[in-house]
């Protein structure tokens, strides 16, 4: 298992407790990467009827599981979601993405502009409406995959940190032997490619194509705050935010209150590569979006910002499962701003994939090799 | 939000050619020198008054007479005032007191400042952009901690001299005076010559160590001199310096009544047996003093690891940032006391004024650059002499708080690297929260790194792209300033 991020923790585990043999190698720590800088949103709401929407309510159902598991550490919590619409426009058009949601297994219900105040008495006056989704849940991405990993080594598996892996090796049929570490090899005749935004790097090193890009995105941390927003609160525009496929930037929060209490406002996103440098336009128009859902932030002090890398395939899919051009290869990556929430799932399927077991949803549209040229023909899309 | 008050310069005024960040003795020295040479410059510092850490003048209305009494060189800031005075008259320096710079950004060529005014940063905001950039933002004080250190009665020790000379105020009447560095020295004469009974002065080190640079030492007489005329001062106030020492416990159930002196070995692990006790009302203690890199760390400047252990900028002798249009000086580039702050000063102005102007190096340039070289390579030797030594984790109790704002103990912190997989100081963070408060782990981040104990993050700087917190409606406002 390459990565130590959420996805490789949750297939490490899973992997390890259908009695595989699992070894977890990084080149850093645990949740040093991509997991370290997320918020730990497990949504279903901002997500439309389609493939992701299915892995989605499979995690959801997993988190709630492994939330009874896995100590309490992790800080799961499910809080709700509640998007909420400005303009009649945009109630029409949140109402239909809710109606196709509800009719793919989603629980949401509808909120009058009206009764908004009694759900979150600091939201802006003059909203038009908004939609509850009680599924919605949260945990703190870091301790979810730390627990993770320890509840996978106590299921035998070891745990190589500090090891960048620098090539996959492979036998004479051209099938995965391993890989090639600083501190030696490891062999194994199934390689799993959970190293997130590195997921291409990975993959040219068994010479195969994937193309995860970065999608940076910034996050605001107030002070302490007493206890003034309760669900997960974001706007209609996010959910096409979500789904957009431009490189410019996208800024509508999900703003929530923690049990310690600070405000999380996040995220923005945009494609601009590695840029580690602070966006005082990208940070502003956070502020100025988290404000105008609830005017009373406008005078809470931000303490921090931090911004992270999310592993992006164009067509907003993960690449789950065996790569067909690679025997032993599998991937479980560039789940973009959805891997904390998607990881369960995605493990469930690389583990069955592995196992040669029936998969729990259609696998097909996460096939890794879909991005290839002649594969695109034989698909003829 | 307040409306900005009248005398505040507007939003976005024309960009000026040089905008120094602290107005220390390391940025008070390069903005008069700057403006000397006909630069026109913006000094902003988040404090009420010029002087950075060293120069503090008390509060007017405290009565005092005489604050060169708690400083040498007073003369010396006195004629930098003074030409600071003439300079903002003239309208080649605009100084910003109060003004608390929360990031910096490039925009085109240019870099832009955002400062937020007021001591909550709740007053106001101002948007400035500025050709070139000079980073003399200081150092802060660093801290070590052991089990009784969050008692009340326990102060930094800088922190209790800074007290002293700005507030003329004794932090308690019997003080013992712990930690590591020369700066311990002038800590306890100046508590003793306020009046306060210091029973010892517990340096960790020894300082026999210094005297295995017997080259470094003789290109530094100041600092021997210097080093002389504590040495006598203890004397003269019957301070007994207790080398080889930690304070490894406080006493006291409310405050603090007394200490345990340990010995220590060459490591600074405690020698068991050794502890003895001392009687006080104060503990006055640091470990020296970190710089304070945020800014120059968000544009991007490199660090290296100083001899100290802490991180400090990367500098060529024009004293140049690895990012260009940006310069440093002072405890930014490494700490390095206050001689060496106002050289450096000088000569980052030098170099930032060829650069603007153009023109040949001068004979005072190349002078202050020899100085510098000489200086820096005592702050090297001071660091390493001072740099705590891997034992000093043994001080701590598996429930002693290293992070105090979010209360995360030694043992919280053990746990996080050797059950979870925690492997650096970030990483730590995230699994115990240590250093996500109040102070953004100013505080505990260097003891937190060393506790991770992670080779490669040793020395590397931590990351706060906002220097100070700043109010949601100040963010909401940066991105347009011409509404500000
Ligand atoms: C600001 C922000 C907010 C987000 N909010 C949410 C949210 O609310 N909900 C949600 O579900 N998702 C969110 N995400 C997305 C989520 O964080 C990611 O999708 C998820 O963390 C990806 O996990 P991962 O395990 O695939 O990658 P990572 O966590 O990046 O893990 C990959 C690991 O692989 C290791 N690695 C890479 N290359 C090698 C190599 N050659 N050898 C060895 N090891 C290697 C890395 O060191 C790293 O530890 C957010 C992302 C960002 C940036
Ligand atoms: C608490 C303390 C007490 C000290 N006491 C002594 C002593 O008694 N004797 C001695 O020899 N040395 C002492 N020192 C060390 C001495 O102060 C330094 O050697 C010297 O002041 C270095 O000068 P400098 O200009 O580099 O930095 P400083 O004097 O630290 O000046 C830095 C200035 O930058 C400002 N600043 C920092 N960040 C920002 C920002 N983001 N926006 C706006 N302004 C900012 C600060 O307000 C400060 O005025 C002390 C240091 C500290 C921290």
């Amino acid at each position: 298992m390459v990565g130590a991020g959420v996805v490789g923790a949750a297939c490490a585990y899973y992997a390890a407790r259908s009695g595989l043999v699992v070894a977890v190698v990084d080149s850093g720590p645990v949740a040093g990467g991509t997991t370290g800088a997320g918020e730990g949103n497990l949504l279903v709401s901002d997500k439309v009827p389609g493939p992701e929407l299915d892995l989605a309510l499979l995690s959801a159902a997993l988190w709630r599981e492994l939330a009874q598991v896995l100590p309490h550490a992790i800080e799961f919590e499910q809080k709700g979601g509640l998007v909420v619409a400005a303009s009649p426009e945009s109630l029409a058009t949140l109402t239909a993405t809710a109606s196709g949601q509800l009719a793919a297994g989603v629980r949401a219900t509808s909120v009058a502009a009206d009764e908004l105040g009694s759900l979150e008495p600091h939201l802006a006056p003059g909203l038009a409406g908004g939609f509850l989704y009680p599924q919605d849940a949260q945990v703190q991405p870091a301790l979810a995959a730390a627990h993770l990993v320890r509840a996978a080594r106590d299921a035998g598996a070891s745990l190589h940190p500090g090891q960048a892996v620098t090539a996959v090796l492979t036998g004479p049929t051209g099938a995965v032997r391993g890989v090639r570490t600083g501190a030696g090899d490891l062999l194994a005749p199934v390689v799993v490619n959970a190293t997130g935004v590195r997921g291409g790097e990975l993959a040219a090193l068994a010479g195969v194509e994937l193309p995860v890009l970065p999608r940076r995105g910034f996050v605001l941390v107030t002070e302490p705050l007493p206890r003034l927003i309760r669900h997960k609160v974001y706007a209609a525009e996010y959910v096409a935010d979500v789904s957009s496929a431009s490189a410019a930037l996208q800024t509508s929060p999900v703003v929530e209150g923690t049990q310690a209490g600070p405000v999380l406002i996040g995220a923005s996103r945009e494609r601009v590569g590695f840029d580690r440098t602070l966006s005082v336009p990208v940070v502003s128009r956070l502020a100025t979006a988290a404000a105008a859902l609830f005017p009373v932030l406008a005078d809470a002090r931000v303490l921090r910002t931090y911004h992270g890398f999310r592993p992006y395939l164009p067509d907003h899919l993960p690449a789950i499962g065996p790569d067909r051009r690679v025997p032993g290869l599998f991937h479980a990556c560039g789940h973009e701003g959805a891997g904390i929430g998607l990881a369960p799932a995605t493990a469930v399927l690389v583990t069955a994939a592995i196992r040669g077991e029936e998969p729990a949803l259609d696998p097909e549209p996460f096939r890794p090799d879909r991005f290839d040229a002649a594969s695109r023909t034989g698909h003829g899309s | 939000m307040p409306a900005s008050s009248a005398e505040q310069p507007a939003a976005r005024p024309e960009r000026t050619e040089l905008a120094v960040v602290g107005a220390g003795p390391a940025g008070l020295a390069a903005a008069v020198t700057a403006a000397d040479g006909g630069l026109d410059v913006v000094l902003l510092d988040a404090a009420d008054a010029p002087g950075g850490q060293y120069y503090r003048a008390p509060a007017p209305g405290l009565g005092a007479t005489r604050p060169e009494a708690l400083h040498h060189g007073w003369a010396e800031f006195a004629a930098l005032v003074a030409r600071l005075g003439r300079h903002r008259t003239a309208g080649r320096i605009r100084h910003l007191t109060g003004h608390h710079v929360w990031a910096v950004e490039r925009s085109g060529a240019d870099w832009t400042l955002h400062a937020v005014t007021g001591p909550d940063g709740r007053d106001g905001a101002t948007t400035l952009d500025a050709r070139r950039l000079l980073i003399a933002t200081g150092s802060v004080e660093r801290q070590l901690p052991f089990p009784g250190w969050t008692l009340p009665g326990v102060v930094g020790a800088a922190g209790a001299q800074a007290m002293l000379k700005s507030g003329l105020v004794l932090p308690g009447r019997r003080i013992v005076v712990a930690g590591s560095g020369p700066l311990l020295q002038a800590v306890a004469v100046s508590l003793a010559r306020a009046g306060a009974r210091v029973p010892a002065l517990v340096e960790a080190s020894g300082y026999g160590a210094y005297g295995r640079a017997p080259l470094v030492l003789a290109g530094n007489p100041g600092r021997l001199a210097e080093g002389a005329r504590h040495g006598a001062a203890l004397a003269r106030h019957r301070i007994r310096p207790l080398t080889h020492r930690a304070v490894t416990a406080v006493h006291g159930t409310d405050r603090v009544e007394g200490v345990t002196v340990s010995r220590l070995d060459r490591e600074w692990r405690p020698l068991p047996g050794t502890g003895r006790r001392i009687d006080c009302d104060v503990l006055a203690v640091g470990h020296g003093l970190v710089p304070q890199l945020d800014l120059a760390v968000g544009i991007g400047c490199a660090t290296r690891c100083g001899a100290d252990g802490s991180a400090a900028l990367e500098l060529d002798d024009g004293l140049r940032t690895t990012v260009p249009g940006v310069w440093a000086a002072g405890e930014t580039g490494g700490i390095g006391g206050v001689r060496l702050a106002l050289t450096e000063g000088e000569l980052a102005a030098r170099s930032v004024i060829a650069d603007a102007r153009g023109g040949p190096g001068t004979a005072r340039a190349a002078a202050l650059c020899r100085s510098r070289r000489r200086m820096r390579a005592f702050a090297e030797l001071m660091g390493a002499v001072h740099r705590p030594g891997p034992g000093w984790t043994d001080w701590t109790a598996a429930d002693t708080e290293v992070c105090r704002c979010e209360e995360v103990t030694t043992g919280a912190i053990r746990t996080a690297v050797a059950e979870l997989g925690a492997g650096d100081s970030r990483t730590v963070k995230l699994l115990t929260r240590a250093g996500m408060g109040w102070c953004q782990g100013r505080t505990c981040g260097f003891a937190v790194r060393e506790l991770a104990g992670c080779a490669a993050d040793a020395g590397a700087p931590d990351r706060r792209p906002l220097a100070c917190p700043v109010p949601l409606s100040v963010l909401a406002r940066a991105d347009r300033p011409e509404d500000a």
